[in-house]
């Protein structure tokens, strides 16, 4: 993955803000139809365009509010926060500039919650912490969260999203690869199950580990899911790749997904697994 | 020596490649084949041999001799049907309770339109993972470059040797430059940035030994190695095999680096 971390950009958009109400007027440009729509509208459709179905990415607390029942998500691991361990250049004084930010889940947002009242651990990954790359702190958080669901007899879903391993943690970014697929592997022995939605973009070393070792994988229309990048393979073969190269439908074509599933049907999607797999439903204020 | 020097040292075209390591290691060689989905990947070695008297399976990274034979092997960088067929090797390995030794010297896997349709990220992922549970020992020696998720796909194992010279990276230093600084050619100052030698890899607890480099006395140096492997091989045969695979998930259950408040 060492020539995929950083190729990032396939879409323009950033990932939504998310939390405050738009303006009633402000308007987004599809960046696919090129209509130009109520943000308000978009945000009811759940960030997808209602005229062409292109899916705007999402962080981590907008799509906790469009996969998880309302007030039943519980964060796990919040004590947990980035060292900067081989005193990398630059990487401190990023970390503090995204600290401003207030990204206090770092590249992963790990919990319990409920979908449609089936109780599940989630993990959800973040574009918007330095591109949902892979560091300590990620690898640390999604382990855990899996020794959590087995401890707790739960399923876990995963929403992954990232640019790869985090170079600013070298060795160590790399060794999460192995680590979090060893604690995959535990949960699955116990018979637990462990849905994957793959979301816009999922590359590099996280697709090469648990992106792809779910007992299901799902994605999202139009995902890139790649290993090595579309621009260096490329530049290394002299060849034009077709359009559609490491799209999710291109992935489907060739086997290595389950299903495509529009964001605006995944949430019955995912709690009609979880039923069929024994998830417990239960029933809280929120619902 | 700095790290770039010692990644260059890794990669020279005229250092031991895998097939040497086994040809001086093992006796009484079966070479296998193939994946038995799609095809045979030249750039991953396998078979069985004997090692201290004890029978093992043995897999390695070929980078290829000569001119011929690195084209053969796509210059070391395995196809998904590479790592896919030294999975193979090791479940069979695991059915015959036998050990498994990996040799690593690869800059990546192999980065192409074929590779990528054939699900090149399933296949290092469902190594990573089949590796952790093998009900069999596992010792892999990285002998050159150990280029990233191309290298990790074979390094899920209870001790990782390195030569002195070989390196282990999440990045190549030339790609780290360029997306850092936007310039290759400051690939020596990544290579130190990113701590990849040997050495490192001892500190991180990445890596359990450090091989001394006597190529100028090369059947010499793979004694002493085959001393090393024997001896961590019977201490690792001899336990248990929830301990084994308990162990061997701790040792990288453990790695990472991170702040954590109470
Ligand atoms: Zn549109």
């Amino acid at each position: 993955m060492n020539r995929m971390i950083g190729l990032f950009k396939r879409s323009e958009n950033k990932p939504e803000a998310g939390g405050m109400m738009p303006a009633a007027e402000e308007r987004l440009k599809c960046p696919v139809c090129k209509s130009r729509l109520r943000k308000i509208d978009i945000k009811h459709n759940k960030m997808v365009c209602p005229e062409c179905g292109y899916h705007y990415r999402l962080n981590a607390r907008s799509r906790l509010k469009v996969i998880c029942d309302k007030d039943s998500f519980q964060e796990l691991f919040t004590n947990i926060s980035t060292s900067d361990p081989l005193i990398f250049p630059g990487y401190r004084k990023k970390l503090e500039e995204l600290s401003e930010k207030k990204v206090a889940h770092e590249g992963v947002l790990c919990g319990t919650g409920t979908i449609n009242g089936y109780e599940t651990a989630l993990f959800i990954m973040d574009p918007s912490f330095m591109m949902g790359s892979m560091g300590s702190v990620v690898g640390e958080k999604i382990s855990r969260l899996f020794e959590y669901a087995i401890a707790h007899h739960l399923p876990v879903v995963g929403f992954t999203a990232s640019g790869g391993a985090r170079m600013q943690e070298g060795i160590l970014s790399l060794m999460q690869m192995a680590k979090v697929s060893g604690s995959v592997g535990k949960h699955s022995q116990a018979g637990g199950l462990y849905i994957t939605v793959l979301t816009d973009p999922t590359t590099g070393g996280v697709t090469a580990s648990y992106a792809m070792l779910g007992d299901i994988l799902i994605a999202e229309p139009g995902t890139l899911i790649g290993f090595a990048g579309k621009r260096v393979i490329e530049q290394t073969t002299g060849k034009k790749l077709p359009e559609d190269f490491q799209s999710a439908e291109f992935l489907l074509k060739h086997g290595f997904l389950d299903a495509i599933v529009p964001r605006t049907e995944l949430k019955e999607t995912l709690a009609r697994l979880l039923r069929q797999h024994g998830a417990k439903e239960v029933h809280h204020a929120g619902l | 020596m700095q790290a770039y020097d010692r990644l260059k040292a890794a990669r020279a075209q005229d250092r031991p490649t895998s097939r040497a390591y086994i040809e001086a290691l093992f006796h009484e060689r079966t070479e296998l084949h193939g994946d038995r989905r799609f095809g045979d990947d030249a750039a991953i070695i396998g078979g069985i041999g004997e090692l201290g008297g004890r029978t093992v399976t043995f897999i390695g990274i070929e980078r290829g001799r000569d001119l011929k034979e690195r084209i053969a092997c796509h210059f070391g960088s395995p196809m998904p049907e590479g790592y896919r067929k030294a999975l193979r090797l090791m479940k069979q390995a695991e059915k015959f309770k036998r050990p498994v030794v990996c040799f690593v010297d690869t800059s990546g896997a192999y980065c192409g339109e074929d590779a990528e349709e054939r699900g090149q990220g399933l296949a290092i992922a469902e190594n990573l993972m089949e590796m952790m549970g093998l009900a069999t020992p596992i010792i892999t020696v990285v002998i050159g470059e150990g280029g990233s998720g191309g290298a990790l796909g074979l390094s899920v194992a209870d001790r990782l040797f390195m030569l002195e010279n070989a390196v282990f990276s999440v990045i190549s230093p030339e790609g780290c430059a360029s997306i850092l600084w936007k310039d290759a050619k400051k690939a020596p100052d990544a290579a130190e940035c990113l701590h990849i030698t040997a050495y490192d890899m001892k500190q991180f607890g990445v890596a359990e030994q450090v091989i001394p480099e006597e190529f100028e006395n090369f059947h010499k140096m793979c004694v002493k190695m085959e001393a090393q492997l024997v001896e961590e091989i019977n201490v690792l045969c001899r336990k248990n095999t929830a301990q084994l695979l308990e162990e061997r998930y701790q040792r990288f259950r453990r790695l990472g680096d991170w702040n954590e408040s109470y």
